[in-house]
């Protein structure tokens, strides 16, 4: 029993990473009707600016991941006006190849930066641990769950309550629409970008908490996939629980590895995809997406 | 017929009207204008003489490109002319290389081999297995559409690798690998010196295989199958309405697709010594979408020309590297040759698709369309 509550916990705190990214796809797909494959490189330019920004001394861990949060929704924007604006109207599969291209462009950069040896965000929890009763929990899972739980609350809060957060929701339901009404919809797409890329940045702080970043650090990010086709690309309540539900599968598998062992070694590395083929076959929307209706 | 009225006028029309078809015939022609027969004809000529011409090192890369090139037509059939995006295409180049490796495999090696170093035997082989994975893996594309199936052709790929690297009883394992298939054509051994040195003879081979496979991509796509793709890739429900058997269609498409990257990943390893099974990743897959995309979507020509762009890239930065200083060979440093190559493939995908969608193909017909209309080219 210890066993599985404990392997829930630590699948909480890698799940609401893999949330925090998925918001970031489904933001960007919600606004623009686009799967941005440059998550994984906005995550790991964000997790590499912050090894750097945690060196200013006054920063700190929260101060650095905040600032580089910032910085990375700064230069996803500038992205997003550069590279993706002039794309409007041609096929999504292009803008989506495109993404793949910015994909490739940031991660040789961040990888340039991280050196021949590995890079720390030193945080401040590391590896230590918590006890509650028998069951162990680590510090910065905990962390990246209320991280998680503060950053969807506010999120939830701006596109209910505010006017941006209207006008993105407007758009997502009708571009043209909201055109009329008078929503730019050229600033929502900004927005949605910088958004995503400061999500991004701020889950790849917390993946990289305790462990150290080097070139293999890159495919937390792509976790991220299967969490959004699971939910249903347009589903941001899908994606925090497809999120969750992702992470603690991958858990689960790594402490029942023993009774997995028909799936090689490591199984979770491919729990994960094969859970996603299998929801695929039975819902093509995910659990919470919205089926679309064609029109010929 | 010959000197029917009808054929002289057609005669006359390729000679003087390249653009005027009067005949079903002409109009389908894959070479239809005397020019283009004389280009083709000559561009074959020199490759086939450029073993002469150049360095050996030189000539393994080209005869990469042309794997490479057969691994691109088959992505372009998919994506280019069925509109299914694909992201899994490393994954069956991987099946079509284990495949042929373990036919033609060392009976007595570390990894499973059964011998059979015929080339004749083992290619359509690993065609064929790739193939039927492909057919597998249809079922769930004809129910899923666009990016859907991007990212679960992506989930594939990381299932694949993970497969590959377990299964060390074909692959080598992960850290260890297995030599590539042996290649004897009618018993000769190409992959070793012989009458010529092993370059020479390998290039020879892709390139005539290259020409087959394009050769019969290009009669697929003027045939019903390949208009159906088109149909499909354009409007799928349209398609449906029309009469277009979805299902078998897009089963097809991916088949076919198949076919053409276990052929591709038997051939262009055969260079090589020993193969890694976390070859066969992500980024093999995106390369192969970005010689379709930069060579030009829905021409056979154009992923012939990607490939060949993308496997002379390294050579085309290691260049670079020599003259900018900037640039330096150290892998220690933060701008060294291999960041510049990444960064260049980048750059390139988002420059070809923000500037110039239609890739080379594109560029190559303004160039004659220029020409074509000398002095007036507006």
């Amino acid at each position: 029993m210890t066993k599985l509550l404990e392997a829930f916990a630590d699948g909480l705190g890698r799940g609401s990473v893999y949330a925090l990214i998925a918001l970031g796809f489904v933001i960007i797909y919600k606004s623009s009707r686009v799967i941005s494959f440059a998550q994984p490189g906005f995550m790991i330019a964000g997790v590499v600016l912050v090894t750097y920004l945690v060196q200013v001394s006054w920063l700190g861990f929260f101060g650095a991941m905040l600032l580089g949060a910032v910085l990375i929704g700064l230069l996803a924007l500038g992205i997003e006006r550069a590279v993706i604006r002039p794309m409007i109207g041609r096929p999504i599969f292009a803008i989506a190849i495109i993404t793949i291209g910015l994909d490739i462009v940031l991660r040789t950069v961040a990888h340039a930066y991280i050196g021949p040896l590995v890079r720390h965000v030193g945080d401040p929890w590391g590896t230590s641990q918590l006890h509650l009763g028998s069951v162990r929990m680590d510090q910065r899972h905990l962390a990246a769950v209320v991280t998680a739980t503060v950053l969807v609350l506010l999120l939830f809060g701006f596109f209910r309550y505010t006017r941006m957060g209207l006008a993105m929701r407007a758009v997502a339901e009708d571009q043209e629409a909201a055109l009329a009404q008078g929503v730019s919809v050229g600033a929502v797409f900004a927005l949605s970008w910088a958004l995503a890329g400061g999500l991004a940045a701020v889950a790849g702080s917390f993946a990289a908490a305790g462990v150290s970043v080097d070139n293999t650090f890159w495919p937390v990010a792509l976790y991220a996939l299967p969490v959004i086709i699971l939910g249903g690309l347009d589903s941001l309540p899908g994606a925090v629980l497809a999120g969750l539900v992702i992470g603690v599968l991958r858990s689960l598998a790594d402490a029942y590895v023993d009774d997995l062992s028909w799936l090689g070694e490591n199984p979770s590395l491919i729990v994960p995809w094969l859970v996603m083929m299998l929801v695929l076959v039975v819902r093509p929307y995910g659990l919470f997406g919205t089926r679309e209706v064609e029109r010929v | 017929m010959r000197d029917s009225y009808a054929g002289r006028l057609q005669r006359r029309a390729t000679t003087r009207r390249p653009l005027l078809h009067t005949s079903y015939r002409s109009d389908m022609a894959l070479l239809n204008t005397r020019a283009k027969r004389y280009a083709v004809l000559a561009l074959l000529l020199v490759g086939m003489s450029l073993p002469f011409l150049l360095p050996d090192a030189f000539l393994t890369e080209l005869a990469g490109g042309s794997a490479y090139a057969i691994g691109a037509i088959g992505l372009m059939l998919l994506t280019g002319f069925a509109g299914q995006i694909s992201l899994g295409h490393a994954f069956f180049a991987g099946v079509g290389f284990y495949t042929a490796a373990v036919i033609s495999g060392d009976p007595d090696g570390r990894a499973l081999g059964f011998g059979v170093t015929e080339i004749l035997i083992w290619l359509p082989a690993a065609g064929l297995v790739a193939a039927a994975a492909g057919a597998l893996v249809a079922p769930l594309a004809t129910r899923l559409r666009g990016l859907y199936l991007a990212i679960v052709t992506l989930g594939l790929v990381f299932v694949g690798e993970r497969v590959f690297a377990q299964w060390s009883a074909v692959t080598g394992g992960g850290s260890a690998g297995r030599p590539p298939p042996t290649v004897r054509l009618f018993g000769y051994r190409l992959d070793a010196d012989g009458a010529f040195t092993k370059p020479q003879q390998l290039f020879w081979l892709m390139l005539v295989l290259l020409v087959v496979f394009a050769v019969v991509a290009r009669n697929l796509a003027r045939s019903n199958v390949g208009r159906a793709f088109t149909a499909i890739r354009d409007r799928d429900i349209a398609a449906g309405v029309i009469g277009v058997n979805l299902t078998k269609q897009k089963t097809v498409a991916f088949a076919i697709s198949s076919f053409y990257a276990g052929c591709a990943g038997a051939l262009f390893y055969t260079t090589v010594l020993n193969v890694n099974p976390n070859q066969f990743n992500l980024f093999l897959s995106v390369l192969f979408i970005v010689m379709v995309l930069i060579g030009g979507v829905g021409t056979i020509s154009g992923a012939i020309a990607g490939a060949f762009l993308i496997a002379l890239l390294p050579r085309f930065t290691d260049a670079l590297a020599e003259w900018l200083p900037f640039i330096s060979t150290r892998p220690q440093d933060v701008l060294n040759d291999s960041v510049t190559r990444f960064v260049l493939y980048g750059l390139l995908i988002i420059g070809f698709l923000l500037f110039e969608p239609r890739g080379l193909v594109g560029i190559w017909s303004r160039i004659r369309n220029w020409w074509t209309t000398f002095p007036f080219s507006y």
